[in-house]
């Protein structure tokens, strides 16, 4: 996916919410391994939001969350949304448009 | 029914939270099981939703209970939309903090799997819902839904298994809406077993006419009413019709209605039908059951009653327009609002509907009377059971409510006279069964009493005419073959006027014989009289002549003495007497 956009100043290109809730398993995975992505793929390309939703509830409704952890790709492009412990490295990298590029 | 559970004793059953639903709260024996889970389920068109959301719109109404409304197929706008008709104002609920409503958008194109997850998001949305109104029901519609978003199975249950669980402990009275499955219940085989009362909806047409069912297959703690009950979805909501709510405990009236035909009234033994009884008019073709309903409509009408009249058959103007011909004006009680005429084909509605339609108005227009002109006509919608329960339903509710209800019913020559289609004579207090009594060449119509609940009744079969002036019974006639009516009748009562005519002049002639001889033996005895006179004058002629002789013969002998001898004047003397 190419990035063509112009973004505004200070804006990472990548931007994605991950709701977690607490500390359960689900959720340290998931957050464990959304790090190690950003690490590999989109090193200072992205910027990540970890939300824990037992602290703030009301965004539940407003986002449209069922599963939890989910990991939200607001940009580029069309949002997906990734619900599970972000395991499965290539579906993860497809979902996030990253799946031929190679790591850093 | 609420106040009745908080009066039971405390070893009392279930706590239960009133659904406000008509009717379901009777079979539920109290509403749905307090904070715990109650299944919905059925197939598509059943009113789940819309059952759904009457449980939370009257809770917040009636009860002051909030409520949260999870929809997982519509949007809020849309079931706003879907309920206003039924005069649910969502938004309205919504803004005063008594409802809400959050739309749970499942996609699966949206959603990409990445490994382990639960639905914890789900839990805190609700959770968040229900503690931003303190709300005390919460509806999940259709929880299933969940199913074609996700893909692991094994999770999808055990976090649905865990969101009762979670639900209960918070102690919210849940409703759960799930499609009916093959075999099954609803199509994950789950929900049924998690929840504490599961209510089936059933939706099926028979003879081209929808019914709608409802059955509780069970209730966890608690009885409840077994069978399938009739349901409606009607413009204020659901309804559910209990078949028999009534345990026979009513109060009767002792008061006596006119059957709006003095000489019908002479028929019974108190002159009338109870206030509040049944009626049944049961008869063939043409035998003027519609007619005797009128008479007595306008008679509870012009006694100041108020009449609700059913028309199957006929419109309200041609109803009016036939009875005027007989001399019976319903006009006036319709113009001054004391009659009602509704008049539809049965087939318009379901049984169910015509029973809603039936308690509606009777609810508005409290009337004193009700006329069903004629029941017969409802077998077209539904089969023998049905009507007959329908009936029943009826009859006891008019019963309850001290109404006086009068049925027409149509019945087929070939039939027995002891039951009728329907097979509600056993079920109404009077019986009245008019009939055609075919005799030379002529069709009449007899009138005759089968039964009379409470009250002496005449047992004559009573031939009755209408005329232009109304309805008229006549005299029973009995001939030698049994009873005689028409143009037998008429016969009859010319051979009768006839000798009657005959003995008259027959009295008369021998008046005059009798005049004739005592005029002969006044004649008679005249005759004798005069008879005897000349008799008696004749004697006093000799009499007379005798004396005078004497007194001649004294003064002779006198001379004699003074001149001749006396023994001459003895001799004489002597025999006088005798003569």
């Amino acid at each position: 996916m190419e990035v063509d956009e112009k973004l505004p100043q200070g804006e990472k290109e990548y931007l994605l919410h991950l709701f977690i809730s607490g500390a359960t398993p689900n959720s340290t995975k998931a957050v464990r391994n959304i790090k190690e992505i950003c690490e590999l793929y989109l090193k200072d390309r992205h910027e990540l939001l970890i939300i824990d939703i037992y602290q703030q509830p009301e965004l539940a409704q407003g986002e449209q969350l069922i599963g939890i952890p989910t990991l939200i790709k607001k940009r580029p492009g069309l949002i997906r949304r990734l619900v599970g412990d972000l395991s499965d490295r290539p579906r993860v990298l497809a979902a996030l448009g990253l799946a031929d590029s190679p790591p850093h | 029914m609420h106040d009745n559970l908080r009066a039971a004793p405390r070893l009392a059953t279930l706590p239960k939270a009133p659904s406000g639903i008509e009717g379901l709260d009777e079979i539920t024996e109290g509403g749905l099981p307090l904070g715990r889970p109650t299944l919905i389920c059925g197939s598509a068109g059943c009113g789940k939703t819309l059952m759904g959301v009457e449980f939370l719109v009257r809770g917040a109404l009636e009860y002051n209970e909030p409520g949260v409304l999870m929809a997982f197929e519509e949007t809020s706008e849309e079931l706003a939309a879907n309920v206003a008709s039924l005069g649910f104002d969502l938004p309205a609920l919504q803004a005063q903090k008594l409802l809400r409503v959050d739309h749970v958008h499942v996609d699966r194109s949206e959603i990409e799997e990445t490994g382990e997850y639960d639905l914890e998001g789900l839990f805190i949305r609700l959770g968040y819902a229900i503690d931003s109104i303190n709300a005390k029901r919460v509806v999940l519609d259709t929880i299933e839904s969940l199913f074609s978003g996700f893909s692991n199975q094994a999770v999808l249950r055990s976090e649905i298994r865990r969101l009762f669980r979670w639900l209960k402990d918070k102690g919210v009275t849940t409703i759960i809406t799930a499609e009916r499955g093959d075999g099954s219940l609803t199509r994950q085989g789950l929900e049924e077993y998690v929840s504490d009362c599961v209510i089936l909806l059933d939706n099926r047409v028979i003879d081209q006419i929808t019914t709608r069912r409802l059955r509780i297959v069970k209730y966890r703690g608690s009885t409840h009413g077994t069978n399938e009950y009739p349901y409606l979805i009607s413009e204020e909501g659901i309804s559910v019709l209990p078949v028999t709510s009534l345990r026979l405990e009513h109060r009767v009236s002792d008061h006596i209605v006119s059957t709006g035909i003095p000489a019908l009234d002479e028929m019974f033994g108190r002159r009338g039908f109870y206030q509040g009884s049944s009626i049944l008019l049961t008869g063939t073709a043409g035998t003027a059951k519609t007619t005797l309903a009128a008479a007595f409509a306008q008679e509870v009408c012009r006694h100041g009653g108020r009449c609700l009249y059913f028309a199957f058959e006929e419109s309200p103007h041609q109803l009016i327009r036939n009875m005027l011909s007989v001399s019976i004006d319903l006009e006036p009680h319709v113009q001054d609002g004391r009659l009602i005429i509704e008049a539809s084909r049965p087939t318009l509605n379901g049984l169910e509907r015509h029973l809603v339609t039936i308690h509606k108005l009777v609810h508005d227009f409290k009337p004193t009377a009700v006329v069903i002109d004629p029941i017969s006509n409802l077998i077209s919608v539904g089969n023998v059971n049905e009507v007959r329960s329908m009936l029943t339903r009826l009859i006891d509710f008019l019963k309850v409510n001290n109404i006086t209800a009068l049925f027409t019913s149509l019945i087929s020559g070939s039939l027995q006279m002891d039951t009728t289609e329907e097979g509600v004579s056993s079920l109404v207090d009077t019986w009245i069964s008019v009939r055609d009594l075919e005799g030379v060449g002529e069709r009449n119509r007899g009138l005759s009493i089968l039964k009379s609940r409470g009250m002496a009744h005449s047992n004559q079969v009573r031939e009755f005419v209408i005329t232009d002036k109304g309805v008229e019974l006549l005299d029973v006639v009995v001939g030698p073959t049994g009873i005689i009516t028409g143009a037998s009748r008429l016969v009859r009562q010319l051979q009768e006027q006839e000798q009657e005519l005959a003995a008259r002049q027959e009295l008369a002639r021998k008046d005059r014989e009798l005049a004739r001889r005592r005029r002969v033996l006044e004649a008679t005895i005249a005759n004798l009289r005069t008879e005897f006179e000349s008799v008696e004058e004749e004697f006093r002629q000799l009499n007379t002549e005798e004396h005078d002789r004497k007194t001649g013969q004294v003064k002779n002998h006198r001379k004699a003495t003074r001149s001749s001898s006396p023994s001459d004047a003895a001799g004489p003397a002597d025999q006088q007497p005798n003569s």
